[in-house]
């Protein structure tokens, strides 16, 4: 119990006995002790004076916490369709023969630990694993091969980096392999812009008509969708509270986005303005970055970021002498996809599991600990400083109607140009096509695993709010992948992150894994198909969130865009088909009685 | 205090401004039928039974305030084949052995299924692999039967105002647990209140079963919210 | 016109579903006269004479005998109903499914302390036991399914009423029970 003990008191200390800060002191002492046991847990929870069981449910929540060790190195192996698309099946074969473990295990002398893990939004660079937060990109076998000799080693992680990606990924606060692969700059995010311009320009306003600017310009959240943010920060103004937070959503877990990731790293001063420009429109002084676990490897440089901002006046008290205070801290998440959603963001930023709350109250009425709050995507708040800068008139003027504007687009998968897109809303996903070198694709999958896969007849549909949605994440489906190894895929994805609290989502997501499986073995009927069709609805009807509300959708959009391909799978001639095998069912008492299976057709 | 008008499925209703769709139902005397519900507990919304629709748009009954004019449909085809298709869920998420639990007659959850005529769940049986913890002195806890309503993490405290139940893990391997120590020291009143709020067979009082007899019990011969329903 | 022909069998049951029938009372004369039995316990009928109209099956499915079984009924019957707990979802003896079937055997035979033969029975006559029980309809289509445990007599007598005379079902509350 001492040492424990004395981490526990320790980091508890550190953030003045708040249990609100629960994830940062998980954090934390799973940083010192390896992992949270269940006696670290009472420890934790008897310092915080709150239940253990509450405290249990936190940790086992998070993908990145764990109540048993992982080994020294923990590798985090990414399991996105693009990663298998990409060769992983290979690498995480190298892995376990290097490491002599399986994967969801330690090597035996706890030196080494392999996982699984969910997008980590370097789907332009796959394969690629996170060891000990320290990202790794491009893998092959033979990389592998001399990773884990380092480890076994007793190599610094770290130093294991020998070539670096472009731009701040070679600062000397990141050190990072990852590359940005911008491969087109728009007028919005990535034209030139001075640093504080944008700040001056709406501190020189009321907030009311900085709120009027952003409305006139017809900005919409950036995260996918699409809710007006002038409206949003309207609602969040006009909310009674004795103060309000402004909240960055830098969680981007949809499978297959990482255009934040390229925005943090080069544009982050960008997205803090814009921050302090929603604080100053309603009324915050505060403002929270939450940033997903996997981009811990950029904590350190936006720090740095938010430092060199306090230092120029753009943060902090008084900002540029106008009277206006305003500061960011970063909160770190723990590996949930779930935390995406604005209000499970918050319960998680307060240190609880990362639950979607009941609405209403919205967010802008009660947030952060009951304060009014607004969240925004990290494009969203670029945005912002353009518009400041050059008019909702000018911003308006780009996309269509109802899709102000760019998007920053994460294009990955099979085409000779992944990478990140800043497009005008409504281009056309042909259009597309064409500019990263994917005219082969049989199928484009918008919007990650949560959005809509289309064939070749919808290639003339557009992107924006009103076609195609999409956060960000465009993934390319070549010629000859099987499709439905992407849908079970992305099915796997939605049974992991689901949070579980309603049932629809939490049994309703196995289940429909399950009737996936049957057509694919061949062994399922087109009652199979239809069923598991009108399944579909039921879940998406009836879920509380946008993660239940969505993840039928790898299965319901190829069934409407692709039946063909169902169609081909299932059986015609009959309407029922067992996937029961006798032969396979009395393998395992045979064996134990030490029989020999005889088995006749009946 | 201003009333509120509303209609259900067309028929006028009136409710306080604050209550929610089920509770201003219930007054109204239309059943809407809840799982995770409890009166007199925070709703949690979590089992999306009494899902309805309004302006065309699913919410749930029991977390969703009722505003003037508010249009609702309750008791549509659609809406009560989605509602059987949860409790067919539930039945084949867990293992529901009606015939060995001792809630059997007073079980929520087997009421619904009445309720519903579920003769066979429309879903493949899941049979996932529970525990059982029957460590504690004043009560079993029975994972098969649990359908996480979260009755007993929102309403079941120490004196001191700590939660003796919570949920761990997340996704299907969502499950309740108990902090030990609190629950160690459970009272046989706390122990009882754990049981009654407990819609299923997952939470039961150590040493007394069974006590009500086949035909006496609360679902036998009526039909889960029966009390409910006016014409 | 001929009687409709009806089988019955109980697979891993425990012949309550059976009883249950039996528990029409003074109907049981009425359905003689309105059905003819063919393979089943009540008649002690062992093998298929000829095509039936209806088969009744309680109990689900937990070795390679109640499968081969099953498929006979499958093949032998218009129309097949899964009668109880364990036909519709493995019923008790499903309590076993998430514990490896080796453990299963290892407790009963191998650490139980009543037993002193320590030996897994292996006779090639015995049925092989299945890794987990199965619910009927998970091994042959069914068409219809009484629950209860038993099913209510009742239930069971309405039901085939129902059937053999075309007439719509019409349950009271108190016949559909899952206990």
């Amino acid at each position: 119990m001492g040492r424990e003990d004395a981490v526990v008191k320790q980091v508890v200390a550190k953030y003045n006995n708040d249990k609100t800060r629960l994830m940062d002191i998980i954090t934390d002492v799973q940083h010192e002790l390896g992992c949270i046991s269940d006696d670290t847990i009472r420890c934790i929870a008897s310092q915080l004076q709150i239940s253990s069981v509450d405290v249990e449910g936190v940790v086992t929540f998070y993908h990145f916490f764990t109540k048993t060790p992982r080994g020294r190195y923990t590798v985090y192996l990414n399991n996105s369709a693009v990663a298998l698309m990409k060769g992983r099946t290979a690498i995480a074969k190298a892995f376990e023969e290097a490491a002599g473990c399986r994967f969801g295990s330690i090597t035996s002398d706890g030196t080494i630990g392999l996982y699984d893990t969910s997008c980590i939004g370097m789907n332009d660079q796959e394969p690629a694993a996170i060891i000990n937060g320290v990202v790794f990109t491009n893998l092959t076998t033979q990389k592998v091969k001399d990773m884990v000799a380092g480890m076994k080693a007793g190599k610094n992680v770290q130093d294991m980096v020998t070539e670096f990606g472009d731009g701040a990924n070679q600062s000397e606060f990141i050190r990072s392999m990852v590359k940005n692969n911008i491969m087109r700059k728009g007028p919005v995010l990535f034209a030139p812009y001075e640093m504080g311009s944008s700040l001056k320009a709406a501190l020189s306003k009321k907030p009311e008509d900085v709120i009027d600017e952003i409305k006139l310009g017809n900005l919409r959240g950036r995260g996918g969708a699409g809710f007006p943010t002038g409206m949003k920060w309207d609602f969040c103004r006009k909310s009674e509270g004795a103060k309000k937070f402004v909240v960055c959503n830098a969680d981007e877990g949809e499978p297959g986005t990482f255009k934040d990731r390229v925005i943090l790293t080069e544009i982050p001063h960008m997205l803090f303005e814009g921050m302090a420009i929603a604080g100053y429109a309603v009324g915050a002084s505060e403002g929270i970055l939450y940033l997903r676990a996997e981009y811990q490897y950029m904590k350190k440089y936006l720090e740095k970021i938010l430092g060199d901002m306090r230092e120029k006046n753009l943060l902090g008290k008084n900002i540029l002498g106008k009277g206006f205070d305003f500061d960011i801290r970063i909160q770190m998440g723990a590996g949930a996809y779930v935390c995406g959603e604005e209000s499970a963001l918050i319960e998680s930023a307060e240190g609880r599991r990362g639950e979607p709350r009941n609405r209403p109250p919205f967010p802008v009425q009660k947030g952060y600990l009951g304060y009014p709050t607004t969240v925004n995507n990290v494009e969203t708040f670029c945005c912002v400083v353009r518009i400041m800068l050059e008019g909702g008139e000018w911003f308006k003027k780009m996309g269509t109607a109802q899709s102000a504007g760019t998007k920053l687009l994460s294009v990955s998968g099979d085409c000779s140009n992944p990478g990140i897109y800043e497009v005008e809303f409504g281009t056309t996903v042909q259009t597309l096509l064409e500019m990263v070198g994917g005219r082969t694709a049989k199928a484009v999958q918008i919007g990650g695993p949560s959005g809509t896969c289309i064939g070749k007849k919808d290639f003339g549909r557009r992107i924006c709010y009103d076609d195609l949605a999409t956060g960000g994440s465009i993934i390319i489906i070549g010629p000859d992948r099987d499709l439905f190894e992407i849908v079970h895929n992305f099915m796997d994805f939605f049974v992991e992150e689901s949070c579980g609290w309603c049932v629809p989502c939490r049994a309703g997501n196995v289940i429909l894994k399950e009737r996936l499986e049957k057509i694919m073995s061949g062994k399922a009927s087109m009652k199979d198909m239809e069923e598991l069709e009108s399944w579909c609805k039921i879940i998406k009807s009836m879920s509380r969130c946008g993660l239940g509300q969505t993840s039928p959708n790898p299965i319901y959009t190829t069934i409407q865009n692709f039946r063909d391909l169902y169609e081909a799978k299932v059986r015609k001639d009959v309407d029922y088909v067992t996937t029961f095998d006798l032969m396979a069912a009395v393998q395992e008492s045979c064996k134990a009685a030490g029989r020999i299976p005889k088995v006749e057709e009946h | 205090m201003s009333t509120i008008q509303f209609t259900i499925d067309g028929k006028q209703c009136t409710a306080k401004p604050g209550q929610t769709i089920v509770e201003a139902a219930k007054q109204n005397g239309v059943y809407i039928p809840t799982l995770c519900h409890f009166e007199g507990l925070k709703p949690a919304g979590v089992c999306r039974i009494c899902t309805v629709k309004v302006g065309g748009r699913n919410m749930a009954a029991c977390t969703t305030p009722v505003a003037d004019g508010m249009v609702v449909e309750n008791k549509t085809a659609e809406l009560e084949d989605y509602r059987k298709a949860i409790v067919e869920m539930l039945f084949v998420e867990g293992n529901h052995m009606c015939p060995t639990c001792e809630k059997s007659g007073n079980c929520e959850l087997q009421a619904l299924a009445y309720r519903y005529m579920m003769m066979v769940p429309r879903f493949p049986f899941l049979f996932p692999k529970r525990e059982l913890d029957a460590s504690l002195p004043k009560i079993v806890i029975e994972r098969n039967r649990c359908v996480q309503c979260l009755r007993c993490v929102r309403a079941i405290t120490a004196p001191d105002g700590k939660r003796i139940f919570g949920i761990v893990k997340r996704g299907g391997h969502a499950k309740i647990n108990v902090d030990r120590e609190l629950a160690q020291s459970m009272s046989d009143e706390l122990a009882q209140k754990a049981m009654d709020l407990c819609p299923v067979g997952s939470i039961l009082k150590k040493e007394v079963g069974f006590a009500v007899p086949i035909g006496k019990r609360k679902f036998d011969t009526k039909p889960i919210g029966s009390d409910i329903e006016r014409a | 016109m001929s009687k409709p022909v009806v089988a019955t069998a109980s697979l891993a049951g425990c012949f309550g579903c059976h009883m249950s029938i039996l528990d029409i009372d003074e109907r049981i004369l009425k359905l003689i006269e309105l059905v003819e039995f063919n393979k089943s316990p009540i008649d002690d009928i062992k093998t298929f004479t000829k095509q039936c109209d209806v088969g009744l099956i309680e109990g689900g499915c937990c070795n390679s005998e109640n499968v081969e079984n099953l498929r006979l009924f499958r093949k032998n019957c218009k129309i097949l109903i899964a009668v109880g707990e364990c036909a519709i979802m493995g019923g008790l003896p499903a309590m076993r499914n998430g514990i490896p079937v080796k453990e299963c055997l290892e407790e009963a035979y191998l650490k139980c302390p009543t037993v002193d033969d320590n030996i897994i029975p292996n006779d090639d006559e015995l049925p092989m036991i299945l890794d987990r029980v199965y619910p009927l309809h998970e091994i042959v289509k069914i068409d219809y399914y009484l629950p209860g445990c038993p099913p209510r007599a009742d239930l069971i007598w309405e039901a085939l009423v129902a059937l053999l005379s075309g007439k719509e079902l019409q349950l009271p509350y108190e016949v559909v029970k899952f206990d």
